[in-house]
């Protein structure tokens, strides 16, 4: 192309741009993507560049009123942080990141948002098309490596594909049960030009989220619950994602069912509600874990039964008749046989089911959750919130901070003990405001998750709870909230130890403690090379105030917090045990 | 819990990698997969493959919709062998001058039913179809007189069942466009409030 015809080209889509609107027009496939995303209502990406996406961010800086990008420090804390992000605005994350290296670097944050059915696009880019099943310079096959962990992913040799693909790749991570997706864009389909035009996707003839109502079963369902005595609810991140918490309180209130919630369902009914029966699972509470053994009817809504939830299979639910509502098929009958199964969205469901059920309160069945709640009380969550003398624990640091942010605060937590201990002792109010990696348990989610949580919800306190390994293994992104300076309050709970692991090695193998204990650099040094302002709390007279202090700084803040070495979570189904043996002495 | 042989046909739009995502559900699974076919359905751009498993009844139904789950695959049937008509198809590479000898050439001919499909100087090729089973019970036969090259198809099956798939795929897409049009009308109402 001659200067003239560049110029003619130009001034041709001007006049296009400005008169019609609906007319293709060419532009390259990176500004096309660009375009897409704008028209996907896409305003934040969390991404890394390199040689191969460059064309992509060459555009950005064209579109940079209109698209924010939030430079992490490793892909992997763009993909945490995009997962974060959409967790907690309900929109679908974006993440970039260049071939080779880049693309492989996002495997565990895909694979992250896999296993916790969070919708994020991975764009990727990749080397020139002709270059593919060369081992070019930075050349992985992306798609092949992704395939296990995505939900659907595809690779464009053309620019012409773009927006077709683009709009598909939105449809299948946000409808049905959401996921990761992940396009893969060779550098010549960046380059290229084509003739942009965006229609959303509404109908894939291979993919059907939306299955007509499943009406009898629905009503059949409801027969058993009118009929159950001792009716149990077990709430998963399924109520949350299909937005159905209010149909889930009001079908609670009125049948009078106890609600207990697995980890990511968390936050999906109110903690102090007087039917909320407190998490399920292996450091779920005694009453809900010990009773499932005893009721006789569960009705599931979008939960998969995890084994971490299950205990051991052959001794689960061992009493009850079985309602599953879930709205992916494969996950009804995979892990627990069910006697109803309704596969359908958990909000279309409960609204069809409420005016179904009867008025009902089961007084002498709550009496029983009240009991083992007492004794859980008594043995494990007083000593633990509220202890008089000996090293701080982790619980009473999540419990004053709980209770000094009145339950409001989106809690983002790393894996392990500090996890569990966020997960029991906060008491959460609003939904989608617990931000934790469910089925990967990722270390190093913590720190870049609470990154995309704070640019996801500007106006809400955002505090992460980490532990000292986790926290180390993506540090990095401390330079991220550098940059954007992104007022998030991280707190270190230090012990010292791969608290989780040497608890295993306690209990199960002899307290011989290998590769468990960490010499750590002081953090809150580390924290002021970032230009972090931070406080560590060795004392229990310490810690609220310091607390009070973060809570009240306008920046981005880090508290350390010296917590008992070694510290056990309790309750706990042990490995191979079944829920209703659940212990609450070590 | 018994293992069984079934025969999983499942229809897939023609994209690039199918096969792979099919490949990785059952390898998770620790399934072996004893034949497999893949080849254009009778509906125009949509690809069936066929594939023989051995496992049982409740791990078939788990990987059938974990298979029917991958978003390209249209449509996942689950078969015992009792529910199909099924074939394979094989070659045998046998030397001339080996078979000449004795009614050999009239047996297989009467009893196996084969097709000599080339047959040089030096050499025959054999064709027979069947089920494994026979194919197997003439590869037995033909060893002593030494086989110079074998292969054996994956298999290929039709249902004995009445509905055909393309019924299937023609309801999928009515259902799928009223439903469209229904969101579009709702989309349509909630602007409108």
């Amino acid at each position: 192309m001659n200067n003239y015809d560049r110029i003619r080209t130009e001034n041709t889509v001007d006049n296009k741009e400005n008169f019609y609107e609906n007319v293709p027009e060419p532009v390259t496939g990176a500004e096309a993507l660009l375009r897409c995303l704008i028209e996907e209502g896409v305003d934040t990406i969390f991404g890394y560049p390199g040689g191969a996406i460059m064309p992509v961010y060459d555009k950005m800086y064209d579109y940079k009123e209109k698209i924010k990008h939030i430079l992490t420090r490793h892909e992997q804390g763009a993909a945490h942080a995009a997962q974060s992000y959409a967790m907690v605005t309900g929109k679908p994350g974006v993440c970039f990141a260049t071939s080779g290296p880049g693309a492989t670097n996002l495997i565990t944050g895909i694979a992250n948002a896999f296993l916790d059915s969070v919708p994020v696009v991975f764009i990727t880019a990749q080397v020139t098309s002709n270059l593919i099943g060369t081992d070019a310079f930075q050349e992985t096959d992306i798609i092949g490596i992704s395939m296990p962990v995505v939900k659907w992913n595809c690779q464009i040799k053309r620019a012409e594909e773009i927006p077709e693909m683009v709009a598909k790749a939105f449809y299948i991570a946000t409808t049905g049960r959401p996921g990761p997706v992940l396009i893969d864009i060779t550098k010549d389909a960046q380059t290229s030009k084509l003739n942009y035009k965006y229609k959303k996707c509404r109908f894939i003839r291979s993919y059907n989220p939306y299955k007509p109502l499943k009406t009898k079963e629905i009503e059949s369902a409801a027969i058993l619950i009118n009929h159950a005595e001792k009716p149990l609810i077990l709430a998963g991140h399924g109520v949350l994602i299909s937005k159905a918490e209010n149909e889930l309180k009001a079908f609670a209130e009125k049948t009078g069912i106890p609600v207990a919630v697995t980890m990511l369902g968390i936050s999906c009914f109110p903690a102090n509600h007087r039917l909320y029966a407190g998490m399920l699972g292996m450091h779920g509470n005694l009453a809900p874990n010990k009773l499932t053994n005893e009721a006789d009817v569960i009705i599931a809504i979008g939960m998969r039964f995890d084994d971490r939830v299950t205990g051991n299979l052959k001794k689960y639910a061992t009493e009850a008749k079985i309602i599953h509502i879930e709205i992916d098929e494969a996950e009804i009958n995979k892990n627990v046989g069910v006697d109803i199964e309704i596969n359908n969205d958990a909000r279309d469901v409960l609204r069809y089911l409420i005016p179904l059920v009867n008025q009902n309160s089961h007084e002498r069945w709550i009496r029983e959750f009240r009991i083992n709640d007492k004794i859980e009380y008594d043995t494990v969550i007083r000593p633990e919130i509220k202890p008089e003398k000996g090293p701080i624990k982790m619980g009473e640091v999540v419990n004053v901070v709980s209770e000094l942010t009145g339950g409001d605060a989106i809690i983002v937590t790393d894996v392990g003990q500090n996890q569990m201990s966020a997960a029991r002792y906060y008491k959460f109010r609003n939904p989608n405001s617990f931000i934790t990696s469910g089925g990967m348990g990722t270390m190093g989610f913590g720190l870049p998750a609470s990154v995309g949580a704070k640019v996801g919800k500007p106006d809400s306190q955002v505090i992460g709870f980490i532990g000292d390994g986790g926290f180390q293994m993506t540090i990095q992104e401390l330079g991220t909230i550098l940059h954007y300076n992104i007022p998030v309050k991280l707190i270190i709970l230090n012990n010292f130890f791969l608290g989780m692991v040497r608890q295993w090695q306690d209990m199960f193998y002899q307290k011989r403690y290998a590769s468990t204990e960490l010499v750590n650099p002081d953090f809150v040094t580390i924290a002021s090379g970032y230009n972090i302002p931070g406080e560590k709390v060795t004392e229990r007279e310490q810690l609220a105030e310091a607390v009070k202090r973060m809570l009240k700084s306008g920046g981005p803040y880090l508290l350390e917090v010296h917590v008992e070495k070694e510290g056990t979570i309790l309750p706990m189904v042990e490995p191979g045990a079944s829920v209703s043996e659940v212990k609450i002495i070590k | 819990m018994i293992k069984k042989e079934f025969t999983l046909s499942i229809f897939t739009e023609d994209h690039i990698g199918i096969l792979n995502q099919i490949t990785i559900i059952l390898t998770r699974r620790q399934i072996n997969i004893e034949s497999i076919t893949a080849s254009e359905s009778a509906v125009k751009g949509v690809q069936l493959i066929t594939l023989a498993i051995r496992t049982t009844d409740d791990m078939v139904r788990k990987v059938a919709r974990q298979i029917e789950k991958i978003i390209d695959v249209i449509k996942v049937f689950v078969h015992t062998s009792e529910e199909i008509v099924h074939q394979e198809l094989a070659l045998f590479k046998m030397s001339t001058k080996s078979l000449l000898s004795g009614n050999i050439i009239d047996h297989l001919v009467r009893s196996h039913n084969v097709r000599f499909i080339e047959i040089s100087s030096e050499y025959m090729v054999i064709e027979k179809t069947g089920h494994k089973s026979e194919i197997v019970h003439l590869l037995n036969e033909l060893e002593p007189f030494g086989i110079l090259q074998y292969v054996r198809s994956g298999r290929v099956a039709v249902t004995k069942q009445v509905k055909e798939f393309h019924s299937y795929l023609k309801e999928m897409n009515e259902a799928m466009r009223e439903e469209e049009e229904d969101k579009e009308l709702e989309i349509l109402k909630r602007q409108n409030e």
